[in-house]
């Protein structure tokens, strides 16, 4: 989230799609209600089932579930047509004035972007790019020199395309080629006949909710905040991260972005999945989200020169450009991993990080396994047979691997792989896959830090002991290094470095403690230190207060840069309990401690006008002291504290621009500078805008047999969504006997028209099947989906709660037919986050 | 020790008069439900089965979000789900909170002939005592709300306690403290009363509910449990939630007017056998019942 939870409470208006919070996040989703009760906050929810979040809701709009980007299209055409934008906002703290280069073309007949390349399914971006300007924001020329530039005669790679640093604008917002007119012209399509034709929203329906969200705007006046909440309704789609680019347009172009009560809220879906990608739990970041070095970039230099922007800008204004210290944030973690053995002589041990030369993510590696590339796994806390998608393949995958080791806490699908439906005894007595499980602690049997979605790091403290021999996830992870580490030592290897050199300084090496673990993720300084604007000094040895303290010169260690200032010399940050709130703003300053610099509301530098005056003087979050020529306030300011508002430095330091990207250059996406609606890779009907580019052109499909992808003319026909419930929690409720008391069977929910259709009632057995496989539960017979007319089709859509399989409850007992959802999911996944797409595929219905 | 701050002020079945029952009620309790903020998450309802130690049951699939048709034994709270559609076409999905509604007047209290098996105290509350309770059922009959269960096996009937253990030690009940959505609140029957008027208001004047209001209702002497409902006109959408819910006229005939009815028949025939032996003497034995051949003593 850019906001907070508790900061919901301070909005006006709230628009939530891809998500459904008040069956998934029902604590956090007490603020929504607060903004209701106390703000008479509206809510808009639109969702493909009316959900327990639709039975609060203000207006529920029933959308298609994978139509979202045509939604969002059309409240941007409806905010600018209605002048309901934040003029002043969008021309100063985005790069709507910005001037893109000629050569950019955007999608229109044919549905792609300039630069695709049909043959590699991929897109040359450099026309992606803002025109360089001289200082008055004229667009100059390109310079001949860059031809040759571009083909060296001495065959070196061409120099990758960069921003210029000095940008051309226009802030009357009227040359043709700036991002806000090209903004206009790209969703002039997205009118309210099309939004029907793709959404089967009715017309005068999404113009209600259109009215509704963009009130907050009306006549441009500033007072009001509008926030958007979604989750993985959006995430799970081959286009997830550009509904989500379309969303940050929209709070970008109402100047909702760095407001109390606005913002863009991403719900997290587990406890602490944000610390886990935090901390790099994905395969293309390193901790801080740093950009993970590759083959190419040849020396730690090399990678920097790649991953450091320079700031690109109008002349006059100002851009912090924070990424420009990644230098220090880069040496600072290599000193923590590699201590000694990481200095400016050895390069940082740069040789000793794993180059990452192509895709890592999680569809690749099951279909890698499938392939005997990858021999093993380890499956911590993580049911990959469940979660698919195209579970069949990861079963498949599995029977191939030579070893798989699972630490969980019950057996699961995946530990008990062999036992999947429809295998056979002669089938299992091939199997030659060794399988370790060890017993893992429960939540509530393990300390440490869980980060939520508002970015708060809470310290918790174990509540009980761990039953029989359970072991703690890191004394596993400890060993399994220490006599990884002993083998190295005792017979060598192909390149031992990065496992012999690495730090491992722990009290206890074999069972670190992870207060042990925060303090070296938090970082020390090996010198006394002195901040030249605060005059604070700490001594050699001493924890360091902050990420503005680490150096590119090997004095200081730091795990993960966001998460410096979380353990100081004063302690322990993220265990601090004070729920005072003098602002009223749910700001609580003192509890726990969240990332970067305990701010809560980032960009909050956008919550006020360019003379450093709040938007809204009911909601004061930060503003410009004259008289201590400081940026001060209630939170803490996401700016450079002394920097004067007549400087017109951005709110959005994180950009090289300085300013909120309206259009994302280069290679900031995959597959657009701006958002377009593509159809997902299962589609009912052709895509209305460009029907010969249906699809996110980028997509790749996967090739084993077990990759199949359905279409209506192979009678799939009805849209499928998948989802979870709240009694639930993914694959391991169904082994505690009081959620199974609440929800004890798996169903399928189906429209009463579908219904009537196929002469079935609730509670009879429903065969769902895609062209992966087959999923059998009873029926839910509901009002809340109703049927769609999609491009004037008359579309069904159903709904599948995720959380059974084939070990549980009532699966041991035979109440069930044992059948997993993620059978039927598609092995296609988002070209920039890679995460599959789980919801609107393609399935048809029949009686068990 | 906790149910000593309890007062009684009146007992099922009990002869004679009850210490507390003339006493002016300085507080009653009262939980307020505020229908049209519950998401259904069943928080409360897993609240009150661990905060009770009820043992799991057996359910299954019913077509609906609702856990099992209605509550049990060993299941005290329960949220009822309807999918509801209004004049304009809109839909709703209603959740209403169902449990005992611990009424000023309870009919199960007046149904019950077993001396001190439900007894309601000075605050409101209506509880059941389980050791004195005799498995008769009539409880459930004068209920108007449907809501007292049999266990069969052990012959006792239970019901939602309002907590009456953890409100007498100044403790909300467990169902309130568990609500995440703070829908539920809880304090004295005035200020719920304020607090779900003031509610009501709001969603007539903001929320296109032009018939939101609060349900409280007078034939059961009102309740210490009231519901804020977006349309009160309507409350047998909320899962029949009766709209004029009363004390049933079998009850009231029977413990009332029949019970004395029966007094005076009772009374009247003793007082009928001494005034016939008064008037007639003990029966005289005919000769032939002495001498049944007939001869003449």
């Amino acid at each position: 989230m850019t906001n907070g939870w508790v900061d919901i409470k301070n909005t006006d208006m709230m628009l939530i799609m891809g998500g459904n919070p008040a069956e998934n996040h029902p604590c956090g989703f007490k603020w929504a209600i607060e903004a209701k009760r106390n703000r008479n906050a509206k809510m808009i929810v639109v969702d493909p089932r009316f959900t327990r979040t639709a039975s609060v809701a203000d207006l529920f709009c029933q959308i298609r579930a994978g139509a979202d980007i045509a939604f969002l299209g059309g409240v941007i055409r409806y905010a600018i047509e209605n002048n309901r934008i934040a003029k002043d906002y969008l021309i100063n703290y985005t790069n709507a004035a910005f001037i893109v280069k000629d050569a950019f073309k955007l999608p229109e007949a044919d549905g792609v972007f300039s630069g695709f390349d049909a043959k590699a399914q991929t897109y040359d971006k450099s026309s992606w790019n803002y025109a360089g300007g001289d200082s008055g924001g004229k667009a100059v020329p390109e310079p001949h020199v860059m031809a040759a530039a571009a083909h060296p005669a001495n065959g070196a790679p061409p120099p990758p395309p960069a921003l210029p640093e000095k940008v051309a604008y226009d802030f009357s917002l009227q040359n043709p080629n700036c991002v806000f007119q090209l903004l206009k012209k790209h969703y002039d399509r997205y009118n309210p006949d099309m939004v029907e034709r793709i959404t089967g929203i009715p017309k005068d329906q999404f113009l209600k909710a259109a009215d509704l969200f963009t009130s907050v705007r009306k006549d441009g006046d500033m007072k009001k905040a509008a926030t958007i909440i979604y989750a993985v309704g959006w995430t799970h789609h081959t286009f997830g991260t550009q509904i989500i680019r379309t969303a940050a347009i929209i709070q970008l172009l109402l100047g909702n972005v760095g407001r109390a009560g606005g913002g863009v809220n991403a719900l997290r879906g587990h406890s602490n999945i944000q610390g886990a990608t935090d901390m790099a739990g994905v395969f293309d970041t390193l901790p801080g989200y740093l950009k993970v070095p590759t083959p190419a970039d040849g020396s730690f230099d090399g990678w920097m020169k790649r991953i450091t922007p320079k700031p690109a800008k109008p002349g006059p204004w100002d851009s912090w450009n924070y990424y420009g210290n990644t230098p220090k944030f880069a040496v600072s973690f290599l000193k923590t991993l590699y201590g000694d053995a990481a200095t400016k002589q050895t390069d940082w041990a740069y040789d000793n990080l794993p180059k990452v030369d192509r895709n890592y993510s999680w569809v690749q590696m099951w279909d890698n396994m499938y392939n005997g590339i990858v021999k093993g796994i380890f499956a911590f806390g993580m049911n990959g047979v469940a979660i698919g998608p195209d579970s069949q393949k990861n079963i498949d995958a599995l029977k191939k691997a030579d070893w798989l080791v699972v630490g969980e806490i019950y057996p699961d699908e995946t530990s008990e792989f062999w036992k999947s439906p429809g295998i056979t005894a002669d089938e299992m007595k091939k199997i030659q896959t060794t399988v370790y499980r060890l017993p893992c602690a429960g939540f509530a049997e393990k300390d440490g830090t869980f980060t939520n979605s508002a970015r708060w790091l809470q310290w918790k403290n174990a509540a009980l002991p761990m039953p029989g021999d359970c072991r703690l996830d890191q004394g596993i992870v400890a060993q399994i290094f220490l006599k990884v580490r002993e083998l190295y030592k005792k017979e060598g290897g192909k390149f031992p470095d990065p496992i012999l050199k690495l730090t491992w300084n722990y009290t206890d090496p074999a069972n670190p403690s992870l207060a042990e673990v925060l303090k070296e993720i938090n970082g020390k300084s090996f010198v006394d230190a002195e901040d030249p604007v605060t005059k604070q000094q700490i001594k050699a040895g001493q924890q360091v207060p902050g990420f503005a303290w680490l150096k590119d010169d090997g004095t200081t260690t730091c795990g993960n840069w966001i998460y410096c200032g979380s353990y100081t010399e004063a302690g322990n940050m993220t265990m601090r309990r004070d729920p005072a709130d003098p602002s009223g703003l749910g700001i609580h300053q003192n509890w726990a401690w969240s990332w970067p610099a305990n701010r809560r509301v980032l960009y909050n530098r956008a919550s006020c006008d360019l003379e450093g005056k709040p938007w809204d003087g009911s909601r004061r979050q930060i503003w410009w002291s004259e008289a201590t020529q400081k940026w001060v306030g209630n939170d803490v300011p996401d700016f450079k504290a002394d920097s004067k508002p007549k400087d017109h430095m951005g709110p959005f330091i994180m950009n090289a621009e300085g300013v909120g990207r309206i259009f994302a250059p280069l290679g900031a996406f995959a597959d657009g500078p701006l958002p377009e609606f593509y159809e997902p890779v299962e589609s009912p009907i052709d895509n209305p805008l460009h029907p010969q580019q249906t699809h996110n052109p980028v997509v790749k499909r996967f090739k084993t047999p077990l990759d199949k992808y359905g279409t209506p003319k192979d009678g799939y026909t009805v849209v499928c969504t998948t989802y979870r419930l709240t009694e639930h929690y993914h694959y391991w409720t169904k082994n505690n006997p009081m959620n199974v008391q609440l929800v004890p069977e798996p169903f399928v929910e189906i429209p009463v028209e579908m219904a009537d259709d196929m002469g079935l009632h609730g509670g009879e057995t429903l065969k769902v099947s895609s062209i992966r496989g087959t999923y059998i539960a009873k029926a839910m017979v509901t009002k809340r989906i109703k049927p769609m007319m999609i491009d004037g089709k008359k579309t069904y859509q159903i709904g599948i709660p995720i959380h059974w399989g084939y070990r549980g409850i009532a699966e041991d007992e035979g109440k069930t037919a044992l059948t997993v959802t993620n059978l039927l999911s598609p092995t296609v996944i988002d070209p920039n986050a890679f995460t599959p797409e789980f919801k609107g595929f393609l399935v048809k219905v029949e009686k068990a | 020790m906790s149910q000593a701050t309890l007062r009684i002020q009146k007992i099922s079945g009990h002869a004679g008069s009850v210490p507390g029952e003339d006493t002016q009620r300085e507080f009653t309790v009262c939980k307020l439900i505020d229908t049209t903020t519950c998401i259904g998450c069943k928080a409360c309802e897993v609240a009150c089965m661990e905060w009770n130690d009820l043992p799991f049951g057996e359910t299954i699939f019913g077509n609906t979000y609702q856990t099992m048709p209605e509550t049990r034994w060993n299941y005290w709270n329960l949220i009822l789900f309807n999918e509801h559609e209004r004049e304009d076409g809109t839909l709703m999905w209603l959740m209403r909170k169902n449990q005992c509604m611990h009424c000023a007047d309870p009919g199960c209290l007046a149904a019950c002939p077993a001396d001190g098996a439900i007894v309601q105290y000075t605050n409101g509350i209506v509880d059941f005592q389980q050791a004195n309770c005799i498995g008769c059922g009539y409880c459930i009959a004068g209920c108007p709300f449907d809501i007292p269960k049999l266990n069969h096996q052990t012959k006792r009937v239970f019901k939602c306690t309002l907590c009456s253990d953890r409100v007498s030690e100044g403790l909300e009940p467990a169902c309130i403290k568990s609500c995440p959505t703070g829908c539920l609140h809880f304090g004295s029957k005035d200020d719920m009363k304020t607090l779900a008027e003031g509610r009501a208001k709001q969603l007539r004047d903001h929320s296109n509910f032009p018939h939101a209001g609060v349900y409280d209702p007078p034939g059961v002497g009102g309740t210490g449990v009231i519901y804020v409902l977006h349309d009160a006109t309507k409350p047998e959408i909320y899962g029949g939630l009766p709209a004029d819910p009363s004390i049933p006229w079998t009850v009231k005939l029977w413990k009332g007017p029949l019970k004395w009815l029966g007094n005076l028949a009772m009374v009247g025939g003793i007082i009928g056998l001494f005034v016939h032996y008064l008037r007639y003497g003990p029966k005289d034995r005919d000769d032939e019942d002495i001498n049944p051949s007939g001869a003449k003593p």
